[in-house]
């Protein structure tokens, strides 16, 4: 039986300070109150002080409350029971279900052997041609969608993980809104996907600390999952949340910020859970879609700032479309020239265009005369924005691809759109005059 | 081993360990920390009374106050000897294949394996001969290493002269055997072998002069080769902000630079990208030597998610093996992708050290840090007069994509090329996104400066003539100016855009280079006559077809000449 520490020494934000022999670094502890029982994290020790980080956060701890040192660290069950479950960010069930606690798995473990990765090469459809055709997302991409607050984020998210072609979903909610986390769940009971999925989500109210927790238990799920060769989907909402719970923390253990308060570990913080995303050589895969909000719709801003260098690509959302400039999917080039011989081309003149066309936008506004390629322009926009970019637009790949040809032979000559002959010859729609 | 100085962990902050010692360390000595069967790989970093300060390269987790920390007395070191080509190594030099044959996908702590293999046998020829003297790098014999002839020099840390007793004769050997046996001047005898250590924070310097590097490393890149050239021995640094393909042009430099040995840092970057190296390296074949890009090249991976100290010494690891091959007289080139990450590895580090930080809080030494990170590279006279070099390509990754932060300022500082990339130009999707107005080289280009002048003076006024349009639009520009504006836009798009996914495209010989660069400038150079602005548009739209056609045309293939014959025809048609 393991020592029970009655003498709290020191209480300062969420952290408590004991006096303990014989305690490992990053092993966990529970801490009982006259309030109710929560877990905590060592974070450090300083020669017989153990600094410990509570859960539950530290209000209504008392220094003579007990603290019991459980000699492992933070686990989660990696049982296949979780599916259709739902748990908070400290693992415990939050649909009054029984917990579950048999194959108990370390979190947040070691990184994968890049030797043991390989690269990837499957396109997950997800019928909108912004993602498809212009920058398709592939098995064990790690992507953001970059937002503002008030955009359709977290339908957009739930759209894809319905539409696209996963073995399991795990959703890791962090402040989350209570009502976002019942939509979430009745989006994926409504498709019958629930079965199939595993949710822990930290809402607004709960304790800040779980919310730090949130990706390392939906990551070291998916990994299990993925080791047992499905194919994993997790879905994390919103990691500026996570980001903001990472600086409260930082700050009031009284660590240098770097950027805007946010500690200087940020980058590698975000990075040990993105990097989590994965096709395993001879096992399944993890595919990270993660949600970003950028605070005053600022990319610069360290969050989204730090995400951009971590993530493959990212994706705008902004005015209920998905940006075609700025938002990229880093692997496209490892599919989209397996998937149609024009797929690219399509991709990289409609894209031109389409930034020609906003430049000609301006144009007018200021009054200039239009010319008449400035005209030609402008039919394509419209046209682009109402058949190509809308979020309600759900076809197939090659539809689009069709599409694309069309809207350019409609507004251009084959000569102004500057294909590749051979492209033209094959594709260019024949038109019946 | 019983006379191992040991301490004891006294605490435990993250990746930080306080260890009480009893009797003396060395600062940057390696100590491991014991944790049950696991030894901890970790780094002295600061020592205070009878207190160190340890940063650990792997995760703390489990460490317990009073823990056994055994010291080394060896600084952090690199192990260089025949069979480094080819392999791919983490920060501290394990071979990763290795290590998945050892403990499956996951990089498991505690886990060091030796860096070349100890049972491979190599076919020794001897140089040296008994009763030669010699001083450290020089040639006592040599391997055959794929492509190479390797050389098995007098260990770099061998100070003063050593005159050779003994040197094992030709014949195959495994590299711990022992190739020769000197003596110095105080009659202290050592034994070669093939395999010696270096300390990877301290520079090779064992060569007779460094020299100004003037001849061009060829990348194939036309903006980078033609614009803003790297000389062999140079430096260059590649910053700008994430999407704007700061990864993809390094690959591209990797695959196509015509260097002897490219050594790719992948520093604190994303695995997947390290990934695509190593399983198209060995897929691709280098045009130079007909063999698989693998056999030239060595590969550095700590990727984001891995250890931070061990990031801080990957750039080290890497730097290290390129100055081992230097002074084989090789052209080697090192990539480091991305020098920001190494730069924060330092400010994890010197917060918990609680340093007082400088801006953006990184630590005030990070300026000298980099400076001597990039002095490493050089061209040099050896001692027997050949020429190796180093040239070394860092990346740079700008918080918010804004060059005036600390990182970025320090490394331009210390580099002889800048090849900035623009947000504004990746979003174009003109790529590579090299920003031509901006960016810099303080080396002589392949083509004639004149012809340079010229072209980059189309730039600077089709770029004022853009900016003009902006204001008072197409209408208020002269035709003459818009003619300016659109030679501009048709040197971006034939010249400096390149497209990295095209076979024939994503790279240029330097001569294919040199004669293009004529066509170019003949064009820029031609007056045209147009009747309207709208007539000039469609024209130059045209002939910017023909020439990206050329672009994805094989050199003196017939398509090739074909499509000159069009040019040259689509140019008469409008000469003034």
């Amino acid at each position: 039986m393991r020592k029970v520490y009655h003498k709290i020494i020191q209480i300062v934000g969420n952290v408590i300070t004991v006096e303990a022999d014989n305690v490992g670094n990053d092993e966990l502890a529970e801490v009982h109150t006259s309030r109710g029982s929560s877990l905590a994290q060592v974070i450090r020790l300083q020669d017989n002080k153990v600094y410990l980080q509570v859960f539950a956060g530290s209000r209504g701890i008392s220094t003579g409350d007990e603290v019991r040192f459980l000699g492992h660290q933070m686990q989660v069950s990696s049982s296949d029971d979780l599916l259709g479950r739902t748990f908070n960010g400290a693992g415990r069930p939050r649909d009054s279900r029984p917990p579950i606690e048999d194959q108990m798995i370390d979190i947040g473990g070691p990184s994968v052997n890049p030797a043991k990765r390989v690269i990837p090469r499957k396109m997950i459809r997800t019928g909108i041609p912004m993602i498809d055709v212009f920058n398709t997302l592939v098995e064990s991409q790690k992507l953001p969608i970059f937002s503002v607050a008030g955009e359709p984020y977290n339908e957009l998210l739930a759209r894809i993980a319905m539409q696209a072609e996963v073995d399991i979903i795990i959703l890791g909610g962090m402040g989350l809104k209570y009502d976002d986390y019942l939509k979430f769940r009745n989006t994926l009971d409504e498709h019958g996907a629930l079965s199939r999925s595993v949710l822990f989500v930290h809402t607004a109210a709960d304790p800040i600390v779980e919310c730090t927790l949130v990706p390392d238990m939906c990551l070291a799920v998916a990994e299990q999952y993925a080791l047992r060769n499905k194919r994993v989907l997790v879905l994390l909402t919103d990691m500026t949340n996570f980001s903001d719970a990472l600086k409260e923390i930082s700050i009031t253990m009284d660590q240098i910020p770097s950027n805007r308060g946010y500690p200087g570990a940020l980058y590698s913080q975000l990075a040990s859970r993105y990097e989590k995303a994965v096709d395993f050589d001879g096992a399944g895969s993890i595919t990270i879609l993660a949600v970003t909000t950028m605070p005053g719709d600022d990319v610069t801003h360290p969050v989204p700032d730090n995400t951009g260098y971590i993530t493959e690509g990212q994706f705008y959302l902004r005015n209920g479309c998905i940006e075609p400039f700025g938002s990229l999917s880093r692997l496209k080039q490892q599919v989209n020239g397996k998937t149609r011989g024009d797929h690219r081309a399509i991709m990289d003149t409609m894209i031109r265009f389409y930034s020609e066309y906003k430049e000609t936008l301006e144009k007018q506004s200021m009054g200039f005369q239009m010319s008449s390629w400035d005209k030609k322009l402008l039919k394509y926009g419209r046209r682009f924005e109402a058949e190509m970019m809308d979020l309600s637009v759900n076809i197939p790949l090659e539809e689009a691809l069709d599409l694309g040809w069309k809207i350019l032979s409609d507004c251009f000559t084959a000569t102004e759109t500057g294909i590749k002959t051979d492209l033209v010859n094959e594709y260019w729609p024949k038109k019946a005059e | 081993m019983p006379d191992m100085k040991k301490g004891r962990i006294a605490g435990v902050n993250g990746n930080m360990l306080t260890v009480e010692f009893e009797t003396a360390v060395t600062q940057n000595e390696v100590a491991y920390a014991i944790l049950g069967d696991l030894r901890l790989k970790s780094e002295v970093i600061r020592v205070r009374g009878q207190r160190a300060d340890l940063q650990v390269f792997e995760s703390t987790s489990g460490l317990k106050v009073g823990d056994i920390v055994e010291f080394t007395d060896d600084l952090l070191c690199a192990e260089l000897g025949p069979g480094l080509l080819k392999k791919v190594y983490d920060g501290l030099q394990n071979p990763l294949d290795k290590l998945a044959e050892k403990s499956g996908f996951f990089l498991q702590r505690g886990v060091y394996l030796d860096p070349l293999e100890a049972d491979s046998e190599w076919e020794f020829t001897p140089i040296a001969k008994t009763g030669d003297v010699l001083s450290a790098g020089d040639r006592i014999g040599s391997v055959p290493e794929g492509i190479f002839t390797h050389y098995i020099m007098l260990p770099f840390a061998f100070l003063g002269t050593w005159k050779v007793l003994s040197v094992a004769p030709a014949g195959k050997y495994k590299i711990h055997e022992v190739m020769a046996k000197v003596v110095n001047d105080h009659g202290e005898e050592r034994e070669v072998t093939m395999v010696q250590k270096w300390p990877v924070k301290a520079a090779i310097t064992c060569y007779k002069e460094k020299l100004l590097p003037t001849d061009p490393l060829i990348t194939q890149q036309r903006t980078i080769d033609t614009f803003f050239p790297v000389a062999q021995g140079g430096t260059f640094c590649t910053p700008g902000p994430f999407g704007a393909g700061k990864t993809v042009l390094q690959h591209a430099i990797s695959q196509h630079a015509e260097a002897d040995v490219v050594i790719i840092a992948a520093c604190g970057e994303r695995a997947g990208e390290v990934v695509e190296i190593l399983r198209e390296f060995p897929e691709l074949k280098d045009p130079r030597t007909g063999k698989s890009l693998m056999d030239r090249s060595i590969i550095i991976c700590n990727t984001s998610s891995m250890p931070v100290a061990a990031r801080e010494a990957s750039i080290y690891t890497a730097v290290t093996l390129a100055e081992y091959y230097r002074q084989m007289g090789l052209n080697v080139l090192m990539l480091a992708d991305s020098t920001s990450r190494w730069a924060q590895a330092l400010r994890e580090m010197s917060g918990r050290l609680e340093e007082i930080p400088g801006e953006e809080s990184f630590p005030a030494y990070l300026e000298s840090r980099i400076a001597g990170f990039y002095e490493r590279a050089g061209l040099v006279k050896l001692n027997d007069g050949s020429i190796g070099s180093i040239t070394i390509g860092g990346s740079v990754s700008p918080a918010g994509g804004n060059f005036e932060e600390p990182v970025t300022q320090a490394t331009l500082k210390v580099v002889g090329a800048f090849l900035g990339l623009s947000r504004e130009r990746s979003s174009a999707r003109r790529f590579p996104a090299i920003h031509p107005l901006e960016s810099w080289s303080k080396y002589p280009s392949i083509v004639d400066e004149s012809k340079l002048r010229e072209a980059r003076g189309f730039l600077r006024r089709g770029n004022e003539v853009n900016q003009m349009m902006k204001v008072v639009g197409e209408e208020g520009t002269t035709t003459e100016d818009f003619v300016v504006y659109l030679k501009s836009e048709f040197l971006d798009f034939v010249y400096l855009q390149q497209n990295t996914f095209d076979a024939v495209d994503s790279a240029t010989s330097r001569e294919r280079q040199v004669y293009m660069f004529d066509k170019v400038i003949g064009v820029l150079r031609t007056e045209f006559k147009f009747e309207d602005k709208e007539k000039a548009r469609t024209y130059f739209q045209e002939l910017q077809l023909i020439f990206t056609n050329l672009n994805y045309a094989p050199t003196d293939s017939d398509k090739f000449k074909e499509l000159e014959q069009q040019i040259d025809a689509k140019i008469s048609e409008r000469k003034a």
